[in-house]
């Protein structure tokens, strides 16, 4: 869907950052954060990658992705539990959730050569 | 940014046996925090992905408060009847809320064509192979309209239930448009939709007696999803329950300080007709 627009967006943040540190600078590892419940799939982003990464300071970067679950409070009962969608019912019945992670669409780290 | 749909074709999916949506209880969520950095080469960055568009939206919603204009991100599948809507909520609430439209589609300026018939400024945003509007989009078509102060900005997305969730433009609220011909599982099955929205239109309920569309399930299937989702039934081929949307935008223009206008003859616009 919106993977391969969001990759390409992912190494203009990415090369912009490097060159502005270092000219002419090269990525060797670059990290990011992409939440269990963020909509965007992981797959879909390595699939990009290489493809978008072509003739950038960024190509031949190893990609490393970080995978937070789903996390959530009850507003009702306050516990705290793991989900595999966007809502879902606490163990007290309670459907009002305070997301607490998830939803995370980050780039974390780079390291330069 | 995302010009191009269909980029995860070749991605492999996620398939998962069926759990329902029941929760399971926390275990140790484990840490996903980086060793400390001591690398000279390794640099921080924690940059939201999407910060750029968040920032144009920023600024697009900043545009719409100085300006007293209600903007409002119209979302659904296509075929689910916004444009229709649209044009029997600009036909019948002439003279009263000034209304402007951007229109946003693959390809065409049918929809824009339509609204223009009603005698309402409009601009059609063309995505190309893009499946949603982004900030920047709307920026660029907030130029080309030009809208007047005190008014109402009805942004018609891409027709999508995915992609248009995303990416926020600025507006002040988020409206998705469900069509009882659809399926009342809809909420479900595209969950980041219905969540992020302010208020879900359930349209051609005329046609009930005609389909399988179990009513009381598909708000319970929603209000799962969000809680404090806003729910109105109307028919915009009939009219039926239109009055109740009209309702709630008097209330959100007036929470914007928009005031109905008081003379029609007056009322600004008119020169703008012919934007598209």
């Amino acid at each position: 869907m919106h993977e391969l627009g969001i990759t390409q967006e992912i190494v203009e943040i990415l090369s912009l950052r490097a060159n502005e540190l270092q000219p002419n600078a090269r990525i060797k590892r670059v990290v990011l954060e992409i939440g269990k419940l963020s909509a965007v799939l992981p797959d879909a982003i390595r699939f990009c990658f290489d493809l978008c990464t072509e003739g950038t300071p960024v190509e031949g970067a190893s990609l490393q992705i970080l995978e937070p679950q789903g996390q959530a409070r009850c507003r009702l009962c306050k516990s705290e539990m793991l989900f595999e969608q966007p809502f879902g019912e606490c163990v007290c019945g309670g459907i009002d959730l305070e997301w607490l992670s998830g939803g995370e669409l980050r780039i974390k780290e780079m390291e330069l050569e | 940014m995302c010009t191009t749909c269909g980029c995860s074709k070749d991605a492999k999916a996620t398939i998962t046996k069926f759990k329902g949506t029941k929760s399971l209880l926390l275990k140790p969520a484990g840490s996903f925090a980086l060793k400390p950095v001591e690398d000279p080469n390794r640099v921080h960055l924690e940059i939201k992905i999407l910060a750029k568009n968040d920032e144009i939206a920023a600024k697009n919603r900043s545009y719409f408060q100085t300006h007293q204009i209600l903007a409002l991100n119209l979302m659904s599948s296509p075929g689910s009847g916004k444009t229709t809507l649209l044009e029997r909520t600009i036909r019948e609430l002439k003279g009263q809320l000034l209304i402007q439209v951007i229109e946003g589609d693959q390809e065409t300026t049918n929809d824009a064509e339509r609204i223009r018939a009603t005698g309402c400024p409009v601009v059609q945003i063309n995505t190309g192979a893009g499946c949603h509007l982004e900030a920047k989009m709307l920026s660029e078509g907030i130029s080309a309209l030009a809208p007047s102060n005190n008014s109402i900005v009805m942004i018609e997305n891409v027709g999508n239930l995915v992609c248009p969730s995303l990416f926020d433009l600025g507006e002040k609220a988020k409206v998705v448009i469900l069509s009882v011909t659809e399926g009342e599982d809809k909420p479900l099955k595209y969950p980041y939709m219905f969540k992020n929205a302010d208020l879900m239109i359930l349209n051609k309920i005329d046609l009930l007696p005609y389909v399988q569309f179990d009513m009381a399930k598909c708000v319970e299937y929603a209000r799962q999803v969000n809680p404090k989702l806003r729910i109105i039934k109307l028919s915009a081929t009939k009219g039926e329950g239109v009055d109740e949307r009209y309702s709630w935008l008097r209330k959100e223009g007036s929470s914007l300080g928009i005031v109905p206008i008081k003379n029609p003859s007056n009322r600004p616009g008119t020169h703008l007709w012919t934007n598209l």
